[in-house]
């Protein structure tokens, strides 16, 4: 059951009417949801409202463009090497705390038309292994994929997400996830969606007592992409990363965002994002560190760093603290710069071809914000990602 | 053999080298001394190839070759190797992976096989044990958090390894200590042959009392104002460069 729709947020809400009735779950929540989208619009787009949050990220292409809706699922659930309990969101349609449809447009669409999406489970204890999520976009295809996770007190889990597709679809996926007390949720992501595609994910994440985020995505593709991740540290000792690294060419945009909220004492956060910009291509820093008044004893750090292969490509960088209790130690730093002269002719001395020796100092570049994947068979798979796509930059 | 002939070369509107001449026969050591800003470092970078000087005269040939034409990596493949005074840091890239990808883009460069990395370990152990340096240098990021003096044996390492037939050591032995000084020395002399040569960067007489020259030359405002035989330093380090200059003037 696939329609084309007409363009922009009045197109999404007249499809929302369409299909409303088929939609799984409650009713309540998809109209607050059209009520709220309605209201914000696609940042960018026509009699959109204007937002802080999407300053440097307009949406007025995506507002251009009619898309199909919807398709079923688009993603496979890789159960192989997990124990993890698995089901599905058309099935098991409920909508979760944390997620904020009213304030998050493109969270809002997903709330208004999500039909499908991965709930995975963990229970107290129990160390699931790995699971893998593929998705897959084409043609005009809209997704907007509803996924969960959750891990009992003590669980672990690495979930290992990669988007893939051919055209110019939209994915725009919501993820929500609780970590319990003492577990550990190793988050990797792999963005390599067409070139033509529009993708956004927004990780909402809750970290119980002594509990670990620890989420690193790598962004390779889409025309215009979005991360947005948001951390509560809700309970004493919880420990969260939110890495990043975005390789980007030609006209494309990527955007990443993130909030990590320390709302209880003793909490650990650390960020490393890099950028390297070929072509045109632009890239987007967005983080903010809030510290709640009862949130003493907080460890945040945050790195936005860029490398421009390019005198056209650009870099934005918004890194914001927001603090209200005294005893914290909260830094945040930002650089940008071109490959190192010297250090490109110290590896040249040495016989290295001048097209290795760059690819040698992207990889270096990377390695600080890669660290956090001890995997050796998914850092190797990201590792060879990022060597395809230095190759495709010197063809 | 390395023939200079008239080497001129700039750095923005400066010229630094005014007109070298010198040439050093296969199998020699030849000590390069001065004063500070004489032009000796240059000299070093313009042999290697480094891009931010600009050669405005002159010619170099390496057996033959016209190095002046070459990129840096060519060079390389040709034999020529700058141990640099103030070693880069190269954060994120492991010393061990960094020698072993230099090591087979040479041997690639000589149609010679690869080493895979057991054989590549294998070999490079053997040189820092010979070295009397720590096994964990080859883990570390090259030259991060290094000491000065590890900085300059890992340069050595790197010549042990990729064994050059031109090596040029840009005051290679600042900086260390007597030991370290003369593990730097042999590192030199074992490589020495009939088919090696090497420049010798330096403002002491210390190392080539452990790395026997055959000529000194006395480089000062970009030209070589004297030359000699080893004695030559030895006059140097007793009455300074003050009456070398005085007479040259």
């Amino acid at each position: 059951m696939s329609i084309v729709q007409q363009t922009g947020a009045a197109g999404f809400l007249a499809c929302f009417e369409t299909l409303k009735d088929a939609l799984p779950g409650d009713p309540v929540v998809r109209e607050k949801a059209a009520a709220a989208f309605r209201l914000l619009g696609l940042p960018g787009g026509t009699s959109a409202r204007r937002s802080e949050a999407w300053k440097y990220t307009s949406l007025r292409p995506v507002a251009e463009t009619a898309f199909m809706t919807p398709v079923v699922s688009g993603f496979d659930v890789d159960l192989s090497a997990s124990t993890a309990s698995f089901s599905r969101f058309a099935e098991n349609p409920v909508f979760g705390p944390l997620p904020r449809p009213d304030r998050d447009p493109m969270v809002a669409l997903n709330t208004m038309l999500a039909e499908d999406g991965a709930i995975l489970r963990v229970p107290a204890g129990v160390d699931a292994g790995i699971v893998r999520i593929d998705s897959h976009g084409n043609g005009s295809h809209a997704l907007h994929p509803r996924h969960a996770v959750h891990l009992g007190p003590g669980a672990t889990l690495v979930l290992l997400e990669i988007a893939t597709g051919t055209g110019g679809y939209l994915h725009n996926a919501v993820t929500e996830i609780a970590i319990g007390a003492g577990a550990h949720l190793t988050h990797i992501r792999l963005q390599d969606e067409s070139r033509d595609a529009f993708h956004f994910a927004t990780i909402y994440a809750d970290v119980a007592e002594g509990g670990t985020y620890d989420g690193f995505s790598l962004v390779l593709g889409g025309r215009i992409a979005r991360t947005e991740i948001h951390v509560g540290l809700t309970g004493k000792n919880a420990v969260a990363h939110m890495n990043g690294a975005q390789l980007l060419t030609g006209t494309q945009h990527a955007d990443f965002s993130s909030i990590v909220r320390h709302a209880a004492p003793n909490c650990t956060s650390r960020q490393t994002v890099k950028n390297v910009l070929n072509g045109r291509s632009r890239g987007v820093f967005q983080g903010r560190i809030e510290v709640a008044r009862d949130a003493q004893k907080t460890d945040g750090y945050q790195m936005n760093q860029a490398l421009l292969l390019s005198p056209d490509a650009e870099i934005d960088s918004k890194p914001e603290l927001e603090i209200f209790a005294d005893d914290v130690k909260c830094s945040h730093g930002a650089t940008v710069g071109e490959l190192d002269a010297e250090q490109l002719f110290y590896l040249r001395s040495r016989g290295v071809p001048e097209n290795e020796a760059r690819a040698m100092l992207v990889r270096a570049f990377l390695t600080e914000a890669l660290d956090l994947v001890t995997n050796d068979a998914i850092r190797s798979m990201l590792g060879e990602k990022i060597d395809l796509w230095w190759e495709r930059q010197a063809a | 053999m390395l023939e200079i002939r008239g080497l001129a070369a700039s750095i923005g509107d400066k010229l630094i080298l005014r007109g070298i001449d010198l040439n050093v026969p296969d199998g020699e050591v030849h000590a390069i001394m001065g004063p500070n800003g004489s032009g000796k470092s240059t000299l070093g970078y313009v042999l290697s190839g480094r891009d931010d000087f600009t050669v405005t005269g002159g010619s170099v040939l390496y057996n033959g070759l016209d190095l002046l034409d070459m990129a840096p990596e060519a060079r390389a493949a040709a034999g020529v190797f700058l141990a640099f005074q103030a070693p880069i840091e190269l954060p994120g890239v492991n010393n061990a992976n960094f020698l072993r990808t230099a090591l087979n883009a040479i041997r690639r460069a000589h149609g010679e096989s690869e080493l895979d990395a057991v054989q590549f370990l294998k070999l490079a152990r053997a040189e820092t044990k010979r070295l009397a340096m720590p096994d964990d240098m080859l883990k570390r990021n090259v030259n991060v958090g290094f000491s000065g003096g590890e900085k300059k044996r890992n340069e050595v390492l790197q010549m042990a390894l990729l064994r050059p037939s031109l090596a040029i050591l840009d005051e290679t032995d600042s900086g260390l200590d007597i030991d370290a000084l003369k593990i730097v020395a042999d590192g030199v002399n074992a490589l020495r042959s009939p088919t090696f040569s090497a420049l010798v960067i330096t403002h002491h007489q210390r190392l080539l009392d452990h790395l026997v020259p055959n000529r000194v030359h006395v480089l000062a405002g970009g030209r070589i104002i004297r030359s000699g035989g080893p004695e030559l330093a030895r006059e140097l380090e007793k009455s300074g460069y003050a009456g070398v200059l005085a007479e040259a003037a």
